[in-house]
């Protein structure tokens, strides 16, 4: 992937500045460093560099969103055109179309929930936290602190190969003759608990849970790294304050993933007694088939309180680094300082906080407590108050800024206007009485596609086009990069805006066909547009995939150590930064990260040393 | 690799990453026992819960764990200041009563099953054997890595190197959490009933 260490064809200004100033920690002295790197194996595979890392976790990222989102394809097709003979797809899905005598095949009802369930489980799960925190808390958070790498390199090894390992498990899971769990991602019981209950119940269930315990481990892993190395190996002067939003991010989101994935697992480890041992947890007084069976005082409500203990704050997981990835993205293509930047950490801090006591929010109509809920409702709320701070300083981060539009702004900017929409409709179903009418309608399906769906997405892409010139030293091609925007732009929108209607209509999510409901018959027409619109979005994913891919290889030349003229570290590495990062000395810290548009200069980067008397980490900002 | 968490290259960190590391990684290994313990009171507030006397060897097994704990300190102790002798006995001895900790669970649950309390029945019983079954769990990690430091200290020649003291220490930052983390669901199972 080219990233032989390139001798600096130029020396910078940053260059002088860290032989000068920086911190001689005698690296390159002992060789440790090249000797895990020898070979292929070594240097791409079983890699312990956080860069090569995050690439393994952002491709195999990109390979599950495929298969995810081509999942969400098949069901589309379903749904918008349930009459329709679905006899080609027989080689992809093979007996999940069934073919009647005169060759026209329909979609196994069966199949379809699998679809629908695992296209959550890998979304949520192998994509939006794996493919997006894992890409970018390794790569960034070493380079934009001064670190030579993470605090331990192993377990960040680890890391990954358990998240490789569980997704096999998965990928397995989907060519197993019972098909795969089809309970929903929520995995709720007796769904989930009983192997008996439904075709994927079974075998399918088990590789599902034995999967995601794996994955646990993996965000275990590689959080504990995160936190450690955030708070133990910053560069000198980088202090908290100094840090970017993205670090304060990636660092909040980990701290979140290691107090609530144990409890996640906690969850699914009573499941699985409850499947392998008999235990009664979460079954009670269960007649299947007309018999009974032994289970008894279980409750099923009890597996959801510890779902979604994990569940809420792992909306969070999702969106904060985006967040993170959208902050410093606005704040250099804006050439300005991010707005508010301690209220920024100040939200993040208390979104994470409030995500720990909002979970039943998912429970209104599971028959919670009444009273209870009312606190919920309060504190989801609550939250609007933070998001809205961090709305309103993006918005005012672009304000009256030079604002450069590439793909990674127009993603950023777009990442703004999905994360307000699909806030909006929260405040929706945050209130418990309005729940009544939208829960598990499409209008849940739109709000948490929309707000935590696509602008996660919408995060990442502004992170990918904004640091590939970092990780493969080429540039995105800019042409593709903005059809892909504008396009994905609009048909997400004409995807889920539709959706609204339906939920407010009453259409109930996770049906296998709308057409034979009086009720519902008539947006036959609408649920046609939609998939037309997913068919069109998905077709523009698969560009961009061909456009990272293309320019991993053939993409433009990065000729300058800092093509956008940014303020951080990781601009301040070699084109094509080698194991430990900086070829010398660490850079050490002077100022913070959003010294843009100051005395005159465009940018002013973290390792120039304050003239005499000049204010920084935003104290002049507001003169 | 060790070399690039060194103190010496962060210049300015006070805990060891490594150390810090291990210390949050018993942070969240607590999040798994509290999702379980508040699972336990949750589920008790719904009612049809038993209630049964906890076998009497979880109470003395608890002094076992804990005597654990106080002879791995005093082996480390030994170890910095070069009893070598004493140093491998209290090691020794920690692993035994570790090991002995496990026997005198699984007896404990024997007793349970002797009164009527199933795995399988009411929850009340099946929470019992499942937390305690999940302690026993990281116990076992926490052996293993007594096991390694064991077969270090009769296999390598006694030096106190800074590798090796920080290996010990990592080592006794977990064995105490798990014996603490016992005392902990001891109290609450106490407290619950």
């Amino acid at each position: 992937m080219g990233s032989t260490p390139v001798v600096a064809p130029e020396k910078t200004r940053e260059d002088v500045l860290i032989e000068e100033q920086g911190f001689d920690d005698h690296f390159h002295d002992h060789h440790h460093g090249d000797k895990f790197q020898s070979n292929f194996i070594t240097k791409y595979v079983f890699s312990m560099d956080h860069k090569i890392i995050a690439k393994q976790f952002l491709i195999t990222g990109m390979f599950w969103a495929l298969i995810g989102a081509g999942m969400s394809i098949v069901f589309r097709l379903q749904l918008g055109f349930p009459e329709e003979n679905f006899a080609w797809l027989r080689p992809l899905l093979g007996n999940w179309i069934m073919v009647d005598a005169e060759g026209i095949g329909t979609l196994d009802p069966q199949f379809y929930y699998a679809l629908v369930t695992m296209h959550g489980t890998i979304l949520v799960f192998f994509v939006l936290t794996a493919g997006l925190s894992g890409t970018f808390s390794n790569l960034l958070i070493p380079l934009q602190l001064g670190a030579r790498d993470m605090a331990s390199p192993l377990l960040n090894m680890l890391s990954y190969w358990f998240f490789f390992l569980s997704g096999s498990i998965m990928f397995a899971s989907l060519f197993l003759s019972t098909g795969p769990f089809s309970g929903g991602w929520t995995a709720y019981p007796p769904l989930s608990a009983l192997p008996q209950a439904s075709t994927g119940s079974g075998a399918g269930m088990t590789m599902w849970t034995v999967s995601l315990v794996f994955f646990v481990v993996s965000v275990l892993l590689g959080g504990i790294n995160y936190i450690t190395t955030v708070l133990n190996l910053r560069t000198k002067g980088m202090t908290m304050w100094r840090m970017p939003l993205t670090i304060w991010a990636f660092f909040v989101t980990a701290i979140i993933g290691l107090l609530s994935f144990p409890v996640l697992a906690s969850g699914f480890f009573l499941m699985m007694c409850d499947r392998g041992l008999g235990t009664s947890f979460y079954l009670s007084e269960i007649f299947v088939g007309g018999e009974a069976l032994d289970y008894v005082g279980g409750s099923p409500i009890l597996y959801q309180h510890l779902f979604w203990f994990l569940g809420h704050p792992e909306v969070y997981i999702i969106i904060l680094p985006a967040m993170g990835l959208v902050s410093e993205v606005l704040s250099v293509h804006a050439r300005k300082p991010i707005f508010g930047y301690k209220a920024m950490v100040f939200s993040i801090l208390a979104i994470a906080f409030l995500s720990f006591i909002v979970w039943a929010h998912h429970m209104f109509m599971s028959g919670v407590n009444p009273w209870i809920s009312n606190f919920f409702v309060l504190f989801t709320l609550i939250i609007a108050v933070p998001s809205a701070v961090k709305v309103f300083n993006w918005i005012t981060t672009v304000y009256r800024g030079n604002l450069r539009f590439n793909s990674a702004s127009l993603f950023a900017v777009g990442f703004v206007s999905m994360f307000i929409s699909g806030g909006l409709t929260g405040l929706f179903l945050g209130n418990s009485a309005i729940d009544i009418q939208l829960h598990d309608t499409y209008f849940v399906v739109a709000h948490f596609h929309i707000v935590m769906g696509i602008a996660a997405f919408f995060g990442m892409f502004a992170g990918i086009y904004n640091w590939f010139p970092k990780m493969y030293g080429r540039f995105m091609n800019e042409t593709l990069g903005k059809i892909h925007f504008w396009g994905t732009l609009i048909g997400a929108y004409a995807i889920f805006w539709p959706m609204h209607y339906l939920g407010l209509a009453g259409v109930p999510r996770r049906y296998y066909r709308f057409d034979t409901f009086d009720a519902f018959s008539h947006f036959g027409a609408m649920n046609k547009f939609i998939t037309v619109a997913a068919v069109v979005v998905f077709a523009l994913q698969v560009l961009f995939v061909i456009n990272f891919f293309y320019s991993i290889w053939k993409g433009k030349k990065v000729t300058t150590r800092n093509p956008w003229g940014a303020t951080t570290l990781e601009w301040t590495t070699p084109i094509n930064p080698g194991h430990g990062n900086w070829p010398g000395k660490i850079p050490t810290v002077t100022r913070w990260a959003y010294d843009y548009g100051k005395d005159g200069k465009e940018f002013v980067s973290q390792v120039e040393p304050l003239a005499e008397g000049e204010l920084t980490d935003g104290e002049g900002a507001h003169h | 690799m060790v070399a690039l968490s060194d103190k010496k290259t962060v210049g300015r960190s006070k805990i060891h990453p490594l150390k810090f590391l291990l210390i949050i990684s018993c942070a969240s290994i607590m999040m798994l026992f509290a999702g379980l313990t508040s699972a336990y009171i949750v589920r008790r507030a719904g009612g049809n819960w038993l209630e049964f006397r906890l076998p009497n060897l979880f109470f003395i097994n608890t002094v076992v764990i804990l005597m654990s704990s106080v002879a791995l300190q005093a082996a480390y102790h030994y170890f910095k200041i070069g009893k070598e002798k004493l140093y491998k006995g209290l090691l020794f001895s920690a692993f035994i009563l570790g090991l002995l900790f496990i026997i005198l669970q699984y007896q404990g649950w024997l007793d349970m099953h002797a009164i009527g309390v199933e795995l399988t029945g009411n929850p009340a019983g099946s929470f019992v054997y499942v937390i305690s079954g999940v302690h026993v769990a990281h116990i076992l990690a926490g052996l293993a890595a007594l096991t390694v430091a064991l077969v270090q200290a009769f296999s390598l020649k006694y030096t106190v190197t800074p590798r090796r003291k920080l290996r010990f220490e990592l080592t006794l930052i977990y064995w105490h959490f798990v014996g603490f983390l016992w005392l902990y669901l001891l109290t609450f199972f106490v407290i619950q009933s």
